[in-house]
């Protein structure tokens, strides 16, 4: 039973707090009354190693030392009460306010009890929290891919772990990977780390993990490189800039997005067409990615230049148009069921 | 059920904070500790049944609720909150560091309440320092900065603004005059909570879509009947049973769009292939998703809407 477990801790936490000698095992198990539901030295034993294990978990300074006046050699227990209790941290109600806001941070991801536990610790000697803070400013981080949980304790203890990784292409391998950091961007976790098959750092995202995160060998065993950056990392691993311009033709009032983007108009030209289209020049970046977006534009635009990037966007269309209309009703295709 | 270690933390942390704070009412710690009353009042029989060795009733911790507000006493050795777990500094560190990365943080008097901050976990807290460096949230900002910066100087001059608003489904740029609310970032995306008078509601712009910005001369407290949606950041973007359901398969390297879109649910098929239930208000723009896709993915159901998509392919490869 939980509860019991939890009188018990309780229980133990108290008598090492309160306790000036060195208390043995024996006394111990006298002073906290949950023990007595031991039938046997050997179950105690057990009992007492392992809730020794999850108070120091907790962060509970858990010493061992003997009393040579009392005992030869037998090992005594208490807590630690300078190093059990938060130092104090002088915060004044702008610095709360902040903090509070780096606690909300988590409210809707996987570090949220931990956060909110921390204000609480912070505010338990009487200072409240200013709930405004920063004016109007809610920054929030999700953590929805099931392997964050896991990479992210894997990487504040430098644990190796093994998982399966499906590639962009489809197939999937299973990744050997020593953790170096995780990282979010525009919603994204990923991990950062060197992958032992390959021996060279490799970035991976969260949502293509397929499988649970094993644990693999002991924690500790590898070095996090010092001058690690992770936004550099997670930054050389994007496509290089295309720094080619773009010509499109627009309809008049559509294309909303590639216009916030237009560059300004070449001095001189009077290239607009009259009536319903509109010409914009914009910056190619990804070649791949912009053939991407022209083609969701459909019949509102027509690509220009330069000419691969018209060609793909073409192809794209083709293609589009195969596939769906293979996938249309006169091709006999058997009614679709919901996805259940 | 919850495991007892998190559940002793929670009362390690619960009793310091209860004994400065003598007498307050049940619903109000309930609400701190994020409880329901029931489980808070568990938690007090529950510290009243512990104590000192001996376990004589002096020994034992005194809690009385019977008020409907909390008095604890006779609880010295646990008075003092236990330092913070690695995940707690380390939560509150890289969330501080979080903060002071963004762009938007630009009043000198917000920046240096984090900095200070961050000097005082820090020194409070090394251990975590290294392994809270090794968690890191990148909000970018990037193109939207200015927009964010505008919206923000206009919550602390409370004036209302005047948006230029792109909505990329219907291909239409709309203009509204908002009172704005809050500035919140959730799944990646940077949003503006506003009071919009054109929809005569509570709207979430989102910050990348805004074309223009402009802060007018004009008050903006927002109408009493604003109320922000905070509680529950996720119904903002749950679809509704009322729409449609729109069922795809995408080739492998199609998969994206289960990541990239709220779907209801997936189906793995043969050779990496998926296919996706979305639930969508307006399925207007998904025969241009299918266009961007370029071959990678099709649409199953509903049938007219992959009849439209053909249509939009086809009138698209007329232009060339």
């Amino acid at each position: 039973m939980s509860s019991r477990r939890t009188e018990r801790l309780l229980n133990l936490v108290i008598c090492l707090l309160a306790t000036r000698r060195w208390l043995t095992k024996e006394q111990i198990r006298l002073a906290v009354p949950q023990y007595a539901d031991c039938d046997s030295t050997e179950a105690f034993d057990r009992m007492f190693e392992r809730d020794k294990e999850d108070l120091r978990d907790l962060g509970v300074p858990v010493v061992t030392g003997t009393d040579q006046r009392w005992f030869d050699d037998e090992t005594g227990y208490r807590i630690d009460r300078d190093t059990y209790a938060l130092p104090p941290i002088e915060l004044d109600a702008e610095e709360l306010a902040v903090v509070g806001l780096a606690s909300r941070v988590w409210q809707q991801a996987s570090l949220a009890g931990p956060a909110a536990q921390a204000l609480t610790k912070l505010t338990a000697l009487g200072v409240e929290t200013d709930e405004g803070g920063p004016t109007g400013l809610e920054p929030r981080i999700r953590t929805a891919e099931p392997a964050f949980e896991p990479l992210y304790a894997a990487t504040r203890d430098h644990q190796p772990v093994a998982f399966s990784y499906r590639k962009p292409t489809g197939e999937t391998a299973t990744r050997e990977v020593e953790p170096w950091a995780v990282i979010s961007r525009s919603g994204r976790w990923y991990l950062i780390g060197r992958d032992r098959q390959r021996d060279a750092a490799r970035v991976f995202r969260l949502s293509r993990i397929d499988s649970n995160v094993r644990r693999v060998g002991r924690a500790g065993q590898y070095v996090v490189p010092d001058d690690l950056d992770p936004h550099r990392v997670l930054g050389r691993m994007g496509p290089p800039e295309d720094e080619r311009i773009a010509v499109v033709r627009v309809r008049s009032g559509r294309g909303a997005g590639l216009r916030r983007r237009a560059l300004p108009e070449l001095e001189g030209a009077d290239a607009r067409p009259a009536g319903e289209w509109e010409e914009l020049r914009v910056k190619v970046g990804d070649a791949g990615g912009l053939a991407q977006e022209l083609a969701g534009y459909g019949p509102d635009v027509v690509v220009l230049e330069p000419p691969d990037v018209r060609a793909d966007v073409i192809r794209r269309l083709q293609a589009a148009l195969a596939v769906q209309s293979a996938a249309l009703p006169s091709a006999a295709l058997p009614s679709a069921e919901p996805v259940t | 059920m919850i495991r007892a270690t998190d559940r002793l933390s929670r009362l390690l942390a619960m009793v310091p904070w209860l004994l400065n704070r003598q007498g307050v009412p049940l619903d109000e710690a309930a609400r701190h500790f994020d409880i329901t009353q029931a489980q808070l009042v568990k938690d007090l029989e529950l510290l009243f049944v512990c104590g000192m060795p001996g376990h004589m009733p002096d020994d034992l911790i005194e809690a009385d609720w019977d008020s409907g507000r909390v008095y604890l006493d006779n609880a010295e050795a646990i008075s003092r909150p236990l330092r913070l777990a690695p995940d707690e500094a380390i939560a509150l560190i890289a969330g501080l560091r979080t903060l002071a990365d963004l762009p938007v943080m630009d009043s000198t008097r917000d920046r240096r309440a984090v900095d200070s901050a961050l000097v005082k976990l820090s020194a409070a807290a090394q251990d975590a320092v290294g392994a809270a460096s090794r968690l890191t949230i990148d909000l970018g900002v990037g193109a939207a900065e200015e927009t964010l910066r505008v919206a923000r100087e206009a919550l602390r001059l409370r004036r209302r603004l005047r948006l230029r608003y792109v909505v990329p489904a219907r291909d239409e740029t709309t203009e509204r005059d908002v009172d704005p609310m809050r500035v919140t970032n959730v799944g990646g995306s940077w949003y503006l909570e506003a009071w919009c008078h054109r929809a005569e509601g509570v709207r979430l712009f989102r910050v990348d879509r805004v074309a223009g910005v402009e802060i007018l001369d004009v008050d903006g407290t927002p109408p009493p009947e604003a109320v922000s949606r905070d509680a529950g950041d996720d119904r903002l973007f749950t679809p509704s049973e009322d729409d449609l359901l729109v069922v795809l398969e995408v080739e492998p390297r199609g998969r994206w769009v289960a990541e990239y879109y709220p779907v209801e649910s997936t189906q793995e098929l043969d050779g990496g292939r998926l296919r996706v239930a979305l639930r969508v208000a307006n399925p207007r723009w998904l025969p241009r998703l299918i266009l961007r896709l370029g071959g990678a993915g099709r649409i199953i159901s509903p049938p007219a809407l992959a009849e439209e998509a053909v249509a939009a392919a086809r009138e698209a490869l007329a232009g060339y």
